[in-house]
């Protein structure tokens, strides 16, 4: 078939809300675009274990160590779920962890902030995965099946991480007056970070328009913002806090919450990695990667000398 | 040297007894048992599987998807092959 042929059933089957599997013929840019978002998601979950981890030692209660440890393993799962569906597009896992640890691959912005309190464990539940379940369940519609079907699984485990989030500044908000101050300062330092997590406004996101046509983006920037910002403004009431943002006011007209104008100029600079964290991060990533080393090798040799046993004489290497 | 890398693993949940096992999607490991115990901590942290299967990536041969109209043409015009072909009276009871 020819290319221009090719391109025509292709974006039909998009239309129609076929999945396109990995066998499947799919333009070269589809293929291009789609590793970088999946591995750039992967990656996000991966360095996203690090400012919660710092505070597995320290969490208050063993109950609160628990739900921490398993939020932790699910996002490494979820890492996992991510990188096994990019593979299915060509890419090595080699390749892409040395795309992340060379610091060619992006990875969200959120995470290159501190955790300097345990109430940032709250706030991180709240906002961070609330705005990052308002990206990824309509993902779970992606016209690429392995990336939604990890959307899907993906999806089922995060409200947990959200649920308990929400949980722990409940706690805080009834607590004591240092409680409730650590409790407001936490959300005063994740909220705008979070809002930036829907990345760039629509008129300064050019690849929007053909995300969408492909089916790799259901909704536009502004709209998921829009939509995490309506949400928050009325679940912070059940915190008795506010949101840092004066210019926060319910709009009757347009039946959304108007807000305050974000500062653009700071998630440049933490994308382009000046943020409080960024070198912190990716030290801790390689390091990890490093001293892992022996184990990858040791296992390998392990392997290696366990099937040589269990071979029949006529191929075992003397 | 460049270090040797973990093969690419098949991963196979049966969900509950009674079920079929399902593709769950893929883990890297050393070796069968090794990738048996990954995908018991990445697919099934919350009992979603009684039982796993893992076949080495390689050992996968699949079908090719521009092939599929003269791949499934022979079952393509057998609709005698469906009960729905076949007509029978109303008044034919338990049939």
């Amino acid at each position: 078939m020819a290319l221009a042929e090719n391109e025509l059933s292709f974006q039909e089957k998009v239309d129609q809300d076929i999945r396109i599997e990995p066998k499947d013929w799919m333009p070269d840019a589809y293929r291009k675009t789609l590793i970088r978002q999946i591995s750039q998601h992967a990656h996000s979950e991966i360095v996203g274990m690090l400012p919660e981890a710092n505070w597995i030692t320290r969490a208050p209660s063993l109950k609160r160590k628990a739900t921490l440890i398993a939020k932790v393993q699910d996002e490494a799962g979820h890492g996992l779920y991510l990188y096994s569906a990019a593979e299915t597009m060509g890419i090595s896992r080699e390749e892409m962890v040395d795309q992340l640890l060379s610091g060619k691959a992006k990875y969200s912005s959120i995470f290159n902030y501190p955790t300097i309190t345990w109430a940032d464990m709250g706030a991180i539940g709240w906002l961070v995965d609330g705005a990052a379940i308002m990206n990824q369940v309509p993902l779970c519609r992606a016209s690429y099946g392995p990336y939604a079907r990890a959307m899907v699984r993906i999806c089922k485990e995060e409200s947990f991480h959200q649920r308990q989030g929400f949980e722990i500044l409940l706690v805080l908000s009834k607590g004591s007056e240092a409680q409730r101050r650590m409790c407001q300062d936490a959300i005063d330092r994740w909220w705008w970070p979070s809002v930036m997590m829907f990345g760039p406004n629509d008129e300064a996101s050019p690849h929007t328009a053909q995300s969408m046509r492909w089916k790799i983006k259901r909704f536009t920037n502004d709209e998921l913002r829009q939509r995490f910002i309506d949400v928050c403004a009325e679940q912070v009431k059940l915190l008795g806090m506010r949101l840092p943002d004066d210019l926060l006011k319910w709009n009757e007209e347009r039946q959304h919450y108007d807000f305050g104008p974000i500062d653009w100029e700071e998630l440049r600079q933490v994308i382009s990695g000046n943020g409080p964290c960024n070198k912190e991060r990716l030290a801790a990533r390689v390091q990890a990667h490093a001293d892992g080393a022996w184990v990858r090798e040791a296992a390998m040799a392990h392997a290696g000398k366990r099937a040589q046993r269990a071979a029949p004489d006529q191929y075992k290497v003397a | 040297m460049t270090e040797q890398q973990w093969p690419l693993w098949e991963v196979f949940i049966r969900s509950k007894q009674g079920l079929d096992h399902k593709h769950a999607g893929s883990i890297h490991a050393a070796d069968a048992a090794m990738a048996i115990e990954n995908a018991r901590d990445v697919y099934t942290r919350r009992m979603e599987g009684v039982s796993i299967w893992v076949v080495e990536s390689k050992y996968i041969h699949a079908s090719n998807p521009d092939e599929a109209s003269s791949l499934y043409d022979p079952a393509n015009d057998k609709i005698y092959r469906h009960p729905t072909f076949y007509d029978l009276p109303d008044e034919l009871k338990h049939m």
